[in-house]
This record gives structure tokens, C-alpha cells and sequence, in this order.
């Protein structure tokens, strides 16, 4: 079903996996917030529809069996992602879909258990890097963008090589920082090397992070509108 | 009908022989049996009359289970009955599987709080992660689709050798279920007693939303419909589960961990999504979770409440265990099950629905007119016993009761604690207060707190929870709806006045909604005490019952769901009576709730209280209170607060018109420790501080208008000073209260009352550390 908002005609297709629990809270914001009907994908599906955008939403896909995102990450539905993503589509995974991204190799690197061994829910901050992704382009001006997380398994790691790789090409998006978007050990809820809470692929349309955009749409709630900035871009990102 | 409809080996005219009755030569081993089933011989004597022969194995095994402290309530059914259960909101009440009312239009709440108590103290982890399944389960199997959690949880004292290992694993076992469910939760209760100390509380609560006309209830009903298992495979964990609930702890205990359950958050969430699913579609007559007693009471209540019968054939039970006799199939407690009843023409639709979610199902059985639950399995009649008369004629036991009698209060014991506060330094006791309670950050940051994307205020904010509810079901729609929910109990009051404690759980979290801007709905219960059985504790329960009943009668929140927890004791050694109390409140303005602390950017402090001579029934207490017990102050003399219903419901509706119409930042009921410990907390959460006065009587010592506990007293942070001398404006027509200044929150980290200077930079770390583990 396509879409008359002020992003156009553009199809946003949803992620559903068993265990997934942000989908509906996903459905929900872009409808009320954006004027998007997503278009839900069951997991067991062999091809995707016709889309200009892919969320993969939080929770735990499979019950987070073997370790998070690892059995997603082997769905029927994986090779059209991949497909999808290769051909330069938009895509955002959101906490538990950072995990399945980088379970199927669209991203780099992996998630670890939280360095305090315990899952960890609250606000955080985040400094947007400077980058060559809209995403950097867009949301650099704010200063620290303000939402929260909720996740065990989010220590993002990756080797020394890797992380040079991920710095020279631009490709570090999100930053846990103070509110001013200053960094610190402090400030990293979770270990992450070099505080990542978010990270891009090259082409700069693939977006991981483990922070939840979709729970700051509204400043009644929680009291940051910054995750809708960050999703209205994904939606920019799809034109 | 399609051929898998009609695999039953057996039907009601055809039915095998009976499986071997028990043996009853011996009358040690037959006297040992009934023991270990807690069936006393007068209990027995009745279960030959309902059966007009000796019981199978099975059925003695059903008998115990159904006729459990934990699913009969013999004990607390007669003192029950007198609770207030009706009222204009309430759609369904108690004895449902959950209690529903309405929110606005067809928009309803669903609610419930229930106890894992035992299990969480012998195995922690998987006790409160299935407590939390259990209560999820118990509100969606109505149809309901959850959306908050809550939980109120006791421990020992902390320097108890197995405190921490408890607090630690509980919480990370509420954590990881809800959690991985997708439920937030967003409010609770974490308390700390050595009455508690070989007996831990976990209470757990869920809310969810419905609406009125599609609310299902457990019924079997149209003979030749389906029986249907779904859910996880059975196994044989939790066997007695209901009858060990009904146990008090030896010391010998903690060796029993095969009897707790073992939980599986995904399989919930599959099974949630699975019900909601079905239940939308129309595939399903009714439907009962498997909880307490499994499959047994699933299948007797469920024909219990159509007055119909049921032929099941355990064969078809999924199992995940071998060589499972039937007694354990019927008296299992593994998780995540669910029982249907299905008409056979939509068996097709139904298995579809159900293979989408990859959960095991199968047809158990069909629904029949004998008025008898008949079990067959492996080609024995392994139960046949009549539906009615097991509930009907289940025991109901008007124990005696022995009221401790209560000491009037001393005036001597009341001016020796006030020497020994001051003595001590009013900071010190401060800090003990503060190190007491602790900020509970290090427990609520591991819950998911904000899945849903409707938690407007959550535990960071300080008070009860407040949802943002947007449905087409509310009428009139409006974006500015919403619920407020808390849970509470103080069981030092209840342990110096059974019945004054209980009125207060209820009046504590009704202030807590209150503060919130909300108006309190309906309550539910969770009554935790110890053993019936003797004459004292039996008195603590009848009173509690008795509390809970004037207060919710006083304040018009009705009683729709409950649970009863006893025997909670080890050895000798009962808990504290804690009834429990969960309520939720309706928000008419959701833009406006409060935070319950301040901050340092806003207006003036003010204090909403009862008029110095307004001579209504309150009194500043000391009896049950933080202070008193922080140091050891002998509390029998020592009355707890009065209850003055007049000025309680004077506060309830000018908060909700406060708030709505002049946004005050800040609200929050104060509690224990009394009006300083509440404002400091107020001024720690955002690390500012505060200048003014908090004595307001001259005739009264500071000291006891600091830390005496006595109310309705309310700390309110207006935005500016012209707010807060409007909310004075609206204030002065009150006939029980009055709205004071008390002064303003500061940026310096320091609190300045009445020219005493509390040093808040030292007291922060000491609060937010104490619940570190």
C-alpha cells in the first residue's frame, strides 16, 4: 500500500519476526507521527514486496536463542534482504535489528552482553558523528539527541581494523555522550568501543542502533521528540 | 467435522476401566498420603461422598490440588465474601480471571495482582520470571492485550545472608521475562524486613486494555465441542505446585527447586500473540490459562463455570518428559499452556491461526453433558469425578480467630522516641531513611520500562505510573486520556494494626494516583500473611479483609481481582501481614501529570494539608514508621496514623483539579520517613536542593512534623509563582485543607529548613548506592 504523506508515495515494509516486540510500537508511530501504514513482513515470506524502505524493529527474534540476532539472521526471508540492501535500499534496525544486520554481514562487527552483565533501560544521549551519511548530514546540528535504550546484548565491538575501517569511511553514526554531546566512560551505558550506540554501511542507507527512535516521537512521553529527526531521515533517506 | 477432529479413543458411553483406587489397608502409608496431599480426614471424608467410592491416585491428586489453600481460598473465602466488588465502572469482577472496568466508553482495564512468593524464594530466578508469566497470561487470557507490568517485592533485612542473592535474582528474573515479552514495567515496590527473611514477597501485577464487548471468560460449554491444548509441551516441573504455595518453609526447603517452574518469555510471547490473534478472529467459545494446578484446574473450572462436563484423554497431551504418569500430566504446572474450547467447524481455521505461531496444539478432549470431569489415559478411566460438587462442596473453614489485643498509645513512648531522634540528629535518622528505602534506579533499569510508547511518567519519575491510552474504543476519543497505576503496602503498619495497615495500602496507593492527577478506579488485592491456622495470624487476615473493605468502600474503589498468599512462614516465624494492594486510577489529562520530583529551574514549593484545627480524625504517628524502626523504638505504644476519609477524599478530587488546571511540576504524596525524607527524596532524583520551612504548627515539635508520619500531606512544585497563587486562590475553599508555601527547590545540592542545614552532595551517593547488589 503506498502512502500520501509528505514523504511521497514512499512503501515502508516491517519486519516481523517471532519474538519480535517493538513491531507494533513501529506500526503505531509511523502511523500516528508520520501518516506511513507500514507494510508488515512475516519472517517466513521467500521474497519482499515492492519497497523503497525496511525497518527490522526490536525484541527477541527466536527468543534470542544461540545469541541475539543469530537465528533471524538465517530466516527465509534473509536473502531479500540482503538483496534489498545491496541494491542500495534503505534499511533501519532498531536494537534487536542492529543485531539481526550484523548476524546477516549487511553491517560489521557484533553486540556483546552489556559490560555490567545485566540489561539496561533508561535515557541516553547521543552525539551525531560527523560523517558522510544523511544521517550525520541531518541530525549534526542538534547538539546530543536524546532517547532511550533497552537492550542486554549492546556493547557494540569490533576489531582495531575494523573500527579504523568504520572511522575513515564515515561510517560511525550514533555516540553515547553527555547531553552536550561530550563523550565519556560515564556516559557509555554499556562498554561499547568507542562509546557506538549507531553505525551505517558504506553506501551510508544501511542504519544500526541500538537506541529506540521510536520511543522519543512525542515529548509527553519520555520528553524528546529527537527519535522521530532520526526516522523522518531514514524516510529521506528512501527518496 | 474433519477426521483429526474425532481421534479420541474413547467417548462418554464407552469408557475404559478404572485405574487402580489407592490403597488404604495400611494406615500409616494410607494416613502418610493424606498428609503429604494435605487432605485432612474430614477433607477426605467428603471426597467419598462426592465420589460414592475410595479416589484413583489421580483424583486424590485433584482433589488436593483444587481443594489447596492456593486455588479453594477455604481459609479466606468467608472474609472475602464481605469485600466491596461492585460499583458504576466495574465490568467484571472478582472471580474471573482477571477484574475488568471501564476507562471511558468501551475502553476497559483488565487487571490483576498475584503472588510467586514460594517459588521465588527457592529458586529465585525462574520463580519471579513465572510469576510474571502466570499474572500476563491470567489478563490476556480474558483477551486483553497487556500493556504495563508492575511489581511489589519484600526481602529480608540486608544484612540477612541470602538477601541480596534474592533481591539480585528476582529482579533479574522480572526482567528478562517481561522484558523479552514486550510488556513494560513501569511501577513497583521494593521493601526490606527481617520478617521477610526466610520468606521473600513477590507480588506481581499486570494491566491491560480490552474492550467490553469482546471480553472472553473461561468457559467449556456445547457438547461435542473441542478441548484444545496450546502452548508449551508438559513436563514435570511444578508438580504440587498450588500445594507447596499452600506450604510453610522448613529449613530443610531450599532442596525443593524440581517443584518450581521453569519459564520461557518467547514461547509467552508466541502464546500471547497467539490468543489475541485467535480470539479476534472468533475461533475460540473460552479459554483458561494453565496456571496454578495446570491442566486440573483449567478443565474443572472451565466446566465449573458452563455447568457442562469434559472427556479428556491424556494421550494427546504434548509432553516433553518420558513415561509421565497421569497424575503428574494433570497436576503439572509448566508454563505457557492454555486450555480452548473450540467449536469443531472452525478446527481448521483455528489450527492454521495456531501453526502461524509455531506452538505445539493439540485436541485433548471434547465437552460433554455429564456433568463430570472423566480423564482417560493409557487406556484406564484415570479420574471421573463430578464437576459441581468439587467446587460446591470444597471446605470452607471459618478458623478460629484470636485478635492480639492493641496497647494504647503512650504519650511516655511517643516523647522517649522524640528525645531519641534528636539525640541521634534528625540528619542522621535522615540518612538512615535514605539508605533504608534506597533509590531504586539499580532495579527499574533493568525492566524495560518504556516498550509501548506510553509511559508519560515511569520510575524515574518518582510516583505512580501514568500511560498515555490512545484507542477508537474510548469515548469520546480524546488524546488526553489516560491510566495511572500503583502498588502499595506498608506492612510495619499492618504489623502494629492489622486493619488500620490494610485501610492504609489501599489509601497509599490511591494518594500516589491522586498526586498524578488521576482519579483511583479499582483496587486489586494480593493478601500475603501467614499461617491461618493459628488463631493470631487468622486474626491479621480478618482484619486485613476487613481494612481493605472500609477503605475501599470510603474511597469507592471496588475489589474486581485478588489472590491469597499464606502460609508465608518459616518455622515459627510469620511475615509481617502484607496485603498487598494494586490500583488503577483514570487520567482525564495526561499533558498535565507530574513528575514526583522537583526541579531546580521551576517555582515555588508548597505543601497541600490538613488544616491545623480542623479537628478531622489524623495526627502525626510514629507508630510503623521509618523512624521508629530505624531505631528499634519499641513500636506496640506507638499508634499508627489515623485515617481521616473526609480530608483523603477532599485531596483526591482537588489534586485531579490542580493539576489539570494549573500544571504543577511536581506532586507527590508523602510517605515514609515523613515530610522531610519525602521532600529530600524529591530534591536527589535531580540533584538540587531546597530552601524554605516544613513546621507549619507551632504547637507541634519540628522534629515530629519533619519525620512523624501523618496524612493526606502532598509536596507540590508549581511552574511559576502566579500558578502557585492561583492553585492559594482555589485552595482557600477547601473545608479540610490547606495549600502551605513552603519554600523553593535550589540549584545547591543542600536542604535548609527552618535554618537547619542538611549537606545533600553527602547523602546522594549513600541513597542511590544502597540498592546496588
Amino acid at each position: 500500500m503506498a502512502n500520501k504523506s509528505v514523504f511521497g508515495d514512499v512503501r515502508v515494509g516491517l519486519l516481523q519476526y517471532p519474538g519480535s516486540n517493538c513491531d507494533a510500537d513501529c506500526l503505531d508511530v509511523f502511523a500516528r507521527y508520520l501518516d506511513i501504514s507500514l507494510i508488515p513482513i512475516w519472517h517466513t515470506e521467500h521474497a519482499l514486496p515492492k519497497l523503497d524502505a525496511l525497518i527490522l524493529p526490536g525484541g527477541f527474534s527466536y527468543g534470542d536463542y544461540l545469541r541475539a540476532g543469530a537465528l533471524a539472521g538465517h530466516a527465509k526471508i534473509t536473502p531479500s534482504i540482503r538483496e534489498f540492501a545491496k541494491a542500495g535500499g534503505s534499511v533501519i534496525g532498531i536494537c534487536n535489528g542492529f543485531q539481526i544486520l550484523t548476524e546477516m554481514g549487511l553491517l560489521p562487527g557484533t553486540l556483546l552482553k552489556n559490560a555490567s552483565g545485566r540489561f539496561i533501560c533508561r535515557q541516553v544521549h547521543l552525539n551525531v558523528a560527523e560523517g558522510a551519511s544523511l544521517y550525520s548530514k541531518a541530525l549534526s546540528s542538534s547538539g546530543s539527541l536524546t532517547m532511550p535504550i533497552a537492550h542486554g546484548e549492546g556493547r557494540y565491538f569490533i576489531d582495531d581494523d575494523g573500527l579504523e575501517r568504520l572511522r575513515g569511511e564515515g561510517q560511525v553514526a550514533f555516540r553515547y555522550s553527555d547531553e552536550n554531546g561530550e563523550l565519556s566512560d560515564q556516559t557509555n551505558p554499556n562498554g561499547s568501543i568507542d562509546h557506538i550506540a549507531g553505525i551505517v554501511s558504506t553506501n551510508g542507507r544501511v542504519l544500526g542502533m541500538m537506541p529506540h527512535p521510536e520511543r522519543a516521537v512525542d515529548t509527553l512521553i519520555g520528553g524528546s521528540q529527537d527519535g522521530l529527526s532520526i526516522l523522518k531521515t531514514f524516510l529521506q533517506s528512501a527518496q | 467435522m474433519s477426521s483429526e477432529t474425532s481421534t479420541l479413543q474413547c467417548s462418554p458411553s464407552s469408557l475404559p476401566k478404572l485405574s487402580p483406587l489407592i490403597d488404604t489397608s495400611s494406615q500409616d502409608q494410607f494416613a502418610e498420603l493424606l498428609k503429604s496431599h494435605k487432605i485432612s480426614t474430614g477433607e477426605y471424608q467428603v471426597i467419598l461422598e462426592i465420589l460414592g467410592r475410595t479416589p484413583t491416585m489421580s483424583e486424590l491428586g485433584v482433589f488436593s490440588a483444587m481443594w489447596s489453600e492456593h486455588c479453594s481460598y477455604k481459609s479466606s473465602k468467608v472474609h472475602l465474601k464481605t469485600l466491596p466488588t461492585t460499583g458504576p465502572d466495574v465490568v467484571v469482577g472478582p472471580g474471573e480471571n482477571a477484574g475488568v472496568v471501564r476507562l471511558s466508553g468501551k475502553l476497559c482495564v483488565a487487571f490483576k495482582m498475584e503472588s510467586h512468593n514460594h517459588p521465588s524464594y527457592i529458586e529465585p530466578y525462574q520463580g519471579a520470571a513465572t510469576g510474571v508469566g502466570g499474572i500476563l497470561r491470567d489478563v490476556f487470557c480474558m483477551g486483553a492485550r497487556p500493556i504495563a507490568n508492575l511489581n511489589s517485592l519484600r526481602f529480608g533485612q540486608r544484612s540477612h545472608p541470602r538477601t541480596n542473592y534474592l533481591l539480585d535474582r528476582v529482579v533479574k528474573g522480572i526482567g528478562d521475562y517481561g522484558n523479552c515479552v514486550g510488556i513494560p514495567t513501569v511501577a513497583g515496590q521494593v521493601a526490606f524486613h527481617p520478617s521477610y527473611n526466610g520468606n521473600c514477597l513477590v507480588n506481581a501485577m499486570t494491566v491491560g486494555l480490552i474492550h467490553e464487548d469482546q471480553i472472553f471468560k473461561g468457559y467449556a460449554s456445547g457438547v461435542g465441542n473441542l478441548v484444545v491444548y496450546v502452548g508449551s509441551a508438559t513436563g514435570r516441573d511444578g508438580i504440587h505446585g498450588a500445594t507447596m504455595a499452600s506450604d510453610s518453609f522448613s529449613s530443610t526447603d531450599e532442596g525443593s527447586r524440581t517443584t518450581v517452574q521453569v519459564g520461557d518469555p518467547f514461547a509467552e510471547k508466541l502464546l500471547l500473540e497467539a490468543t489475541l490473534d485467535m480470539l479476534e478472529k472468533g475461533l475460540v467459545l473460552g479459554l483458561q490459562d494453565m496456571g496454578a494446578a495446570g491442566l486440573t484446574s483449567s478443565s474443572f473450572e472451565m466446566a465449573d463455570r458452563a455447568g457442562s462436563g469434559l472427556l479428556l484423554d491424556l494421550d494427546k497431551v504434548p509432553v516433553r518428559a518420558k513415561n509421565m504418569t497421569a497424575y503428574e500430566l494433570l497436576l503439572s504446572e509448566s508454563q505457557e499452556r492454555m486450555l480452548l474450547c473450540v467449536e469443531p467447524h472452525k478446527w481448521d481455521e483455528l489450527k492454521a491461526a495456531l501453526c502461524k505461531w509455531e506452538l505445539p496444539f493439540a485436541i485433548i478432549g471434547e465437552v460433554t453433558d455429564t456433568g463430570r470431569v472423566q480423564i482417560v489415559y493409557q487406556g484406564e478411566l484415570e479420574a471421573d469425578v463430578p464437576v459441581g460438587p468439587l467446587a460446591s462442596k470444597a471446605p470452607e473453614y471459618k478458623r478460629p480467630i484470636k485478635p492480639t489485643p492493641s496497647v494504647a498509645q503512650s504519650q511516655d513512648a511517643l516523647l522517649d522516641l522524640e528525645r531519641l531522634i534528636e539525640k541521634t540528629g534528625v540528619e542522621q535518622v535522615l540518612m538512615q531513611a535514605l539508605v533504608h528505602s534506597g533509590d531504586k534506579k539499580p532495579v527499574y533499569d533493568q525492566y524495560d520500562h518504556h516498550i509501548g510508547v506510553k509511559t508519560v511518567r515511569g520510575p524515574e519519575d518518582g510516583g505512580a505510573a501514568v500511560l498515555k491510552i490512545t484507542s477508537d474504543d474510548a469515548d469520546p476519543v480524546d488524546d488526553r486520556l489516560g491510566l495511572s497505576v500503583s502498588v502499595s503496602c506498608n506492612e510495619r503498619y499492618c504489623g502494629v494494626n492489622p486493619r488500620l495497615g490494610a485501610a492504609h495500602a489501599v489509601l497509599k496507593s490511591a494518594r500516589a494516583i491522586a498526586a498524578m492527577g488521576a482519579k483511583p478506579l479499582a483496587v486489586t488485592d494480593c493478601l500475603n500473611y501467614g499461617n491461618p491456622e493459628i488463631p493470631e495470624v487468622m486474626a491479621q487476615i480478618s482484619e486485613g479483609i476487613e481494612g481493605i473493605g472500609e477503605a475501599c468502600i470510603a474511597l469507592s474503589t471496588p475489589v474486581v481481582s485478588g489472590n491469597v498468599s499464606l502460609y508465608n512462614q518459616t518455622g515459627n516465624e510469620s511475615i509481617l501481614p502484607t496485603p498487598m494492594i494494586g490500583m488503577v486510577g483514570r487520567h482525564k489529562a495526561v499533558d498535565r501529570a507530574p513528575r514526583a520530583v522537583f526541579s531546580a529551574k521551576a517555582g515555588p514549593v508548597a505543601v497541600l494539608r490538613p488544616k491545623s484545627k480542623s479537628g478531622g480524625n489524623w495526627s502525626y504517628a510514629y507508630g510503623g514508621s521509618l523512624a521508629a524502626y530505624l531505631l528499634e523504638a519499641e513500636s506496640a505504644q506507638l499508634n499508627i496514623p489515623a485515617i481521616d476519609w473526609a480530608s483523603e477524599n477532599e485531596a483526591i478530587s482537588f489534586l485531579e483539579t490542580l493539576i489539570s488546571d494549573y500544571n504543577p511540576v511536581a506532586c507527590r504524596d508523602v510517605g515514609e520517613g515523613g515530610l522531610l525524607t519525602s521532600l529530600v527524596k524529591m530534591c536527589l532524583a535531580e540533584g538540587c536542593g531546597f530552601e524554605g520551612k516544613l513546621s507549619f504548627e507551632n504547637d507541634v515539635p519540628a522534629v515530629r512534623q519533619y519525620l512523624a508520619e501523618a496524612g493526606p500531606m502532598y509536596i507540590i512544585q508549581f511552574a511559576s509563582e502566579a500558578d502557585f497563587e492561583a492553585a492559594l486562590q482555589s485552595a482557600s475553599k477547601l473545608s479540610h485543607l490547606e495549600l502551605s508555601r513552603a519554600g523553593e527547590a535550589i540549584k545547591e545540592p543542600k536542604c535548609l529548613v527552618d535554618g537547619l542545614e542538611i549537606d545533600l552532595a553527602k547523602l546522594k551517593p549513600l541513597y542511590e548506592n544502597a540498592l546496588l547488589v
